[in-house]
């Protein structure tokens, strides 16, 4: 059953124009110029309950636009939105109840309180039982490993704790659909780690639909068996990431530390030379071929190290925008 | 209602020991609330020429009871509504089904608690440095004062909270409160008890909302008669002009919200 449903759904923000300098300033004090800026227009996609899906695009692509319209923050300009069978922006408390969102670069907790504190507010908000409220703070707790920090002023947190410590009280009312917005930006590997293991268990057990944009490669391939790919505020791919990838980004990239530096002209054959500094090389190679390049540097050069990753989402968006004829779906 | 009295207990709580954290800011805040006793000198100085028609000691009062009235009505929610507005974190409030006002109220009514010792040790400083002006109200005149208080800080919160809405459309909504609290500063009996202005001045500045946030509830401490009649029906024709506002540019605001930084 869809729990969230758009159609044609368009948001434009009215910005302000103004030149440059203080004749900028001074025609803009008297006439104040505005321009239209389409930040989402016609987005028209359906997720289903339990589905997680990675919301895709460059800077300025419209996906936080979209997460905000989806979760009521901002009224859309025109089109249609339902999110478990409420009108968002009309922040019905049934519908409040249902959802949550994380923001990796914004903070719900209290700065200078423990965290229980923020929680302990958060709880009597959602309606929470006393004892509902300590089952679910341990059981949560337990499953982030934080329950030795709950006590501490968030402010003597570290980042990753802080971002687990959000998490906690963003669930603690066990919603049915979570939006998540950069949820691991900054966080070191490990920590990463952990907040998507984390993710993961929380959807496997609760069944709860989770929207995640990120910035983050691993992110998106840990969790999200859906992709949505968004550009200048349209759909332009919606599908599996298996086939996002075998679309825009058929290859892969190799990581490549020798004993003594190899000119890049005795790597050009092996695929694209992105980099080549010192002993270290980066190579973009096709995905079909990356096991016979690799048994063929490892036997023609003196491979210290190697790595083989997928391209950073950057890299892909860039290169789906860079292909000619490429146009959203339709 | 049972579930409401646990919502505000939790908060009053919680914001309570926020404001602990700030301890020594607010005392620095009560501190820089002793406007009134400076105004009292110039006062008491001038009414010693006996052309005010009420003794310096009266002055004393007077001043005194708009220092306690101004300590217990401060407000700075148009300060914490921008910030939040400008950094996004209005966002989560607006996702909880709670009023958004809920939070900034409970920090506003901790913040008094947190207040409230420094507040009575100013107190007790004031009449070992004064104690000709030493008195015990009347305990009607108390209850009278008690509710005038909280007239005015509703008053005040609410005017406030309404100029807040306005940072949904400028970054700097405070400058507005700013204008209007000059006129606060000089209607609302902080500089001059209204008895010491033109009979027609007084009777006009009576039909505005500027003394019943410090002169009237003063007045009252200091056992003059409060004319209910007016006082109430006034503040409460103010409260809903207010309110309405503040419904119109809420509604409008969130429309106009971006969720910035967000």
């Amino acid at each position: 059953m869809a729990v969230i449903e758009t159609r044609n759904l368009t948001k434009i923000y009215r910005v302000a124009r103004k030149a440059p300098g203080w004749l900028g300033s001074l025609r803009h004090f008297f006439r104040r110029e505005v321009q239209d800026i389409v930040a989402v227009r016609d987005l028209t996609f359906t997720i289903e309950g339990g589905e997680v899906v990675g919301f895709l695009g460059p800077n300025g692509a419209g996906k936080t636009t979209t997460l905000k319209m989806l979760t009521g923050l901002i009224h859309p300009t025109s089109g249609e939105v339902r999110v478990a069978g409420f009108s968002p922006w009309k922040r019905e408390t049934a519908f409040l109840r249902n959802i949550s969102l994380v923001m990796g670069q914004k903070q719900q907790l209290i700065w200078d309180l423990p965290a229980l504190d923020s929680l302990r507010i958060n709880a009597v908000v959602y309606g929470l039982e006393e004892t509902t409220f300590r089952h679910r703070v341990a059981e949560l707790s337990e499953l982030l490993e934080i329950q030795h920090i709950l006590n501490q002023p968030v402010r003597k947190l570290s980042l990753g704790e802080r971002m687990k410590a959000e998490l906690l009280a963003a669930l603690l009312h066990f919603p049915r659909i979570l939006f998540l917005d950069e949820p691991t930006l900054g966080l070191d590997v490990n920590a990463q780690a952990a907040i998507r293991q984390f993710l993961r268990a929380y959807n496997e057990r609760y069944g709860a639909t989770m929207i995640l944009t990120s910035h983050y490669m691993a992110d998106i391939s840990a969790l999200c068996e859906r992709v949505i790919l968004i550009h200048q505020g349209t759909v332009w791919y919606d599908g599996p990431l298996s086939g996002l990838l075998e679309k825009f980004a058929p290859y892969r990239e190799i990581r490549v530390e020798f004993h003594q530096p190899i000119a890049r002209e005795n790597l050009q054959r092996f695929g694209e030379v992105e980099r080549v500094e010192g002993r270290r090389a980066h190579l973009i190679v096709r995905r079909k071929d990356v096991t016979d390049v690799v048994a063929q540097m490892l036997r023609n050069f003196p491979v210290m190290d190697l790595t083989i990753q997928d391209p950073p989402i950057e890299e892909i968006i860039r290169r789906v925008f860079a292909l000619p004829g490429h146009s959203p779906v339709p | 209602m049972k579930r409401w009295i646990r919502t505000l207990r939790t908060f009053l709580g919680v914001y309570y020991a926020y404001m602990l954290e700030y301890r020594s800011e607010i005392y620095l805040w009560a501190l820089a609330g002793v406007f009134p006793f400076i105004l009292m000198g110039v006062w008491i100085r001038a009414a010693e020429s006996g052309h005010f028609g009420w003794e310096p000691v009266r002055f004393a009062r007077y001043f005194f009871a708009v220092y306690l009235t101004r300590q217990l009505t401060v407000v700075w929610v148009i300060y914490e509504f921008e910030e939040t507005v400008l950094k996004g974190t209005l966002s989560f409030y607006l996702l909880q089904p709670v009023p958004v006002v809920l939070r900034f109220l409970s920090s506003h009514l901790s913040e008094r608690l947190a207040r409230l010792p420094f507040m009575l040790a100013l107190t007790l400083f004031f009449f070992l440095l004064y104690p000709r002006a030493f008195w015990i109200p009347d305990p009607r005149h108390i209850l009278s004062f008690l509710i005038l208080v909280t007239l005015a800080f509703g008053l005040r919160f609410l005017i406030q909270y309404t100029l807040s809405m306005l940072a949904f459309w400028t970054e700097r909504a405070a400058s507005v409160d700013e204008f209007f609290f000059l006129a606060y500063l000089f209607l609302s009996g902080m500089i001059a008890p209204l008895d010491v202005f033109p009979e027609g001045l007084r009777r006009f500045l009576m039909w505005t909302p500027f003394p019943y946030m410090l002169y009237t509830p003063a007045r009252a401490l200091m056992g003059g008669t409060v004319p209910w009649n007016q006082v109430l029906p006034v503040i409460a024709l103010w409260g809903l002009f207010f309110w309405g506002l503040y419904r119109i540019l809420w509604t409008r605001g969130l429309r106009h919200y971006s969720g910035m930084g967000a």
